[in-house]
C-alpha cells in the first residue's frame, strides 16, 4: 500500500515513491477527493473481496474430500464477516491510524471520527471510507489463506477464536509496521501490496498451525486426493482476477502506477504457472492440472510486494523463479520435513511471500518505484538485505504470536476436532450439513 | 434363461448396445462400477503425493436371455467389448430362475 499524495506529483510518476507522508506534503493544500482514483479503489475493494469469498474458499474447498467441503468454505466466509465486524470495533484502529512505531492508535475505535468525506494519509485522493474497506479486505483474506494449513481438522470454534486474536495481536501490528506509520516502512522495507504483510504473514502462521495441531489422521497412507479440482480451478482464476485489485489498487488510485502493476502481476502469475507446470512436468512425467494453478498463485504471490517496483522484465524472473521454487516447497520440501500443510499455506504463500520479498530488493528499479526505491540491478544491493530483516521480523514475531495463541485456545477449547468427527467429516459434525 | 453379466471398458458401452440390440435382444440393465483384476490400478500424483488408485471405472450389464442366444450374445459382447488390451474385462453366464413382467405379470421367456 502506498500512497497518493497529490496528483501534481503523480503526474510527475512520482508518488509512488512515497512510503510515508512527508511535512512537503503535509504542508499542501486541503485535500480533494479524485472520483477516477476513487471509482478504481471502489473496483478494487470489491475484487479483493471476491478472492477470499468465493475465490479462496472455492480454491481450498476443491483440494479438501468431500466431507470436509462445507467446513472449508465455511471458515473463508465466516472469517470474513468476523473480520469486517472486528475492523470496525478496533482492527482498523490498530493498523492505520498513527500511535507509535509498534502499533496504531485508539483514535478509529468504533470507527470514530470517520467522515463521509474524510481522507487518510495515506491515500488523498480517496474518501477514507473506501481506503478503510479497500485495506479491510487485505486483512480478511490473510486469516483465510492460514485455513489452508490446518484444513480438516480443526474445531470451527477453535478456529475461530484463533483467526479473532490473530488478526489483532499479528495481522494489525505487522500492518501498521509497514504501511501505516510503523518501523518496517521507516527501514525502507519495500512491500508494495502485501508480500510480508499477508503472504509471509499467513504462511508462517499456517506452519506453526500445522506443526501445533498436528497431521491429520492417516496422513501419508490413506488416500488425500482433492475432490475436485474444478472448484480449484474456478478459485484460482478468480484470486487471478481479484489479484489486480490487489496490486494494481495498491497504487491507490488510477494511475500509471496502477497500469504497471497490473502488467508485472500479469507477467509474473503466467510466467509461474508454466514454471510450476514444467518443473512437475520434467520430473513427475505429467503436467497436472493442480500444478498449472499453484504456480499461478505462487506467482501472484511473489510478485505482490514488487508489483509497484519492478518492470516487466523483472517480473519475468520473479515468475519464474517463484514457480519453481515453491513447486519445490510444496512437494519435496514437505515431504521431507514430514508436517501437514494440508494445502499448502505455507508452501506457497510462505515460501512464495518470502521469494517476492528477497527478489522485490532484487529487481526494484528506481524509474518504476520511484526516487530512493531500488534493488539490487539498480545499484543498491543493501536493499536485499533490508528486505531480508524485514522478513525476518514479521517471520519471527508472526511465529512467536501464532504459537502462543494457539497454546491459549487449546487450553481453553481444546484445537482439534476428536477422531470420530474426523473420520466421519466435518460437515456433518460441525455444521449439520452435506454437499449431495 | 441365462444372464448374461459383462464388466467392460465405459466408453465401450455403445457398440456393445448396439451390437446386442441388432441381435435381437429388447433390454438390458447398466451400472456404473469399479473394481481391479489383472490391469491393476493407476497412480495419481497431486503436489507431490501419489495415491495408488486400486479401482477403476468400468460398466456392468445385466442381460437375460433365452439359453439358445446366450452363445452368440457372449461372442457379440466379446468382439464389441474387446480392444485386446489388459482391462477389457469379464462376462459371466448365471442361471435365472424365474422372470416375471411387474405390469402385466407374465412369466419366463415370454417376460423377457
Amino acid at each position: 500500500m502506498r500512497l497518493k499524495s497529490n496528483s501534481v506529483i503523480a503526474g510527475l510518476g512520482a508518488a509512488g515513491t512515497l512510503l510515508l507522508p512527508t511535512l512537503v506534503l503535509a504542508a499542501d493544500e486541503a485535500p480533494k477527493l479524485d472520483t477516477g482514483d476513487t471509482a478504481w479503489m471502489l473496483t478494487s475493494t470489491a475484487l479483493v473481496l471476491m478472492m477470499t469469498i468465493p475465490g479462496l474458499a472455492l480454491f481450498y474447498g476443491g483440494m479438501v474430500r468431500k466431507k470436509n467441503l462445507l467446513a472449508t468454505i465455511m471458515q473463508s466466509f465466516a472469517i470474513t464477516c468476523m473480520i469486517s465486524v472486528l475492523w470496525l470495533i478496533v482492527g482498523y484502529s490498530l493498523a492505520f491510524t498513527s500511535g507509535s512505531t509498534i502499533v496504531g492508535g485508539l483514535s478509529r475505535i468504533f470507527m470514530a471520527g470517520l467522515t463521509l468525506d474524510g481522507v487518510h494519509d495515506l491515500a488523498k485522493t480517496i474518501p477514507e471510507t473506501v481506503f478503510m474497506c479497500f485495506q479491510l479486505t487485505f486483512a480478511i483474506i490473510t486469516p483465510a489463506l492460514i485455513t489452508g494449513a490446518f484444513a480438516e481438522r480443526m474445531k470451527f470454534s477453535a478456529m475461530m477464536w484463533f483467526m479473532a486474536l490473530w488478526s489483532l495481536i499479528v495481522y494489525a501490528p505487522v500492518a501498521h509496521w509497514v504501511w501505516g506509520g510503523g518501523f518496517l516502512g521507516e527501514w525502507g522495507v519495500l512491500d508494495y501490496a502485501g508480500g510480508t504483510v499477508v503472504h509471509i504473514n499467513a504462511g508462517v502462521a499456517g506452519l506453526v498451525c500445522a506443526l501445533v495441531i498436528g497431521k491429520r489422521k492417516g496422513f501419508g497412507t490413506e488416500n488425500m486426493a482433492p475432490h475436485n479440482l474444478v472448484y480449484s480451478v474456478i478459485g484460482a482464476s478468480l484470486l487471478w482476477v481479484g489479484w489486480f485489485g490487489f496490486n494494481a489498487g495498491s497504487a491507490a488510485g488510477a494511475s500509471a502506477n496502477a497500469g504497471m502493476a497490473m502488467a508485472v502481476t500479469q507477467f509474473a502469475t503466467a510466467a509461474a504457472a508454466l514454471a510450476w507446470m514444467f518443473a512437475e512436468w520434467a520430473t513427475r512425467g505429467k503436467p497436472s492440472v493442480l500444478g498449472i494453478i499453484s504456480g499461478a498463485v505462487a506467482g501472484l504471490v511473489a510478485i505482490t510486494p514488487a508489483s509497484g517496483f519492478v518492470n516487466p522484465m523483472g517480473s519475468l524472473a520473479i515468475g519464474i523463479v517463484a514457480g519453481l521454487v515453491c513447486f519445490w516447497g510444496a512437494t519435496s520440501l514437505k515431504k521431507a520435513m514430514g508436517y501437514d500443510d494440508s494445502l499448502d499455506a505455507f508452501g506457497v504463500h510462505g515460501i512464495g511471500g518470502f521469494v517476492g520479498a528477497i527478489l522485490t530488493g532484487v529487481f526494484a528499479v528506481e524509474v518504476i518505484g520511484g526516487e530512493g526505491k531500488k534493488g539490487l540491478i539498480d545499484g543498491n544491493a543493501g536493499q536485499v538485505l533490508t528486505q531480508l530483516w524485514g522478513t525476518l521480523v514479521v517471520i519471527a514475531w508472526c511465529a512467536i504470536g501464532t504459537f502462543i495463541i494457539l497454546k491459549v485456545v487449546d487450553a481453553m477449547i481444546g484445537l482439534r476436532v476428536t477422531n470420530e468427527e474426523e473420520i466421519e467429516g466435518l460437515d456433518i459434525n460441525l455444521h449439520g450439513e452435506t454437499v449431495h | 434363461m441365462k444372464m448374461v453379466m459383462a464388466i467392460f471398458k465405459p466408453f465401450k458401452l455403445d457398440e456393445v448396445r448396439d451390437a446386442l440390440t441388432s441381435l435381437g435382444i429388447q433390454g438390458l440393465t447398466v451400472s456404473e462400477v469399479k473394481g481391479f483384476g489383472r490391469q491393476k490400478g493407476q497412480t495419481e500424483i497431486y503436489r507431490g503425493a501419489e495415491y495408488a488408485v486400486s479401482f477403476l471405472p468400468k460398466v456392468k450389464i445385466e442381460v437375460v436371455i433365452d439359453d439358445g442366444m446366450v452363445e452368440r450374445a457372449v461372442e457379440t459382447i466379446c468382439k464389441a467389448a474387446g480392444t485386446g488390451k489388459i482391462g477389457d474385462g469379464k462376462v459371466f453366464v448365471l442361471s435365472v430362475e424365474q422372470a416375471i413382467r411387474i405390469r402385466t405379470g407374465e412369466t419366463g421367456a415370454e417376460a423377457l
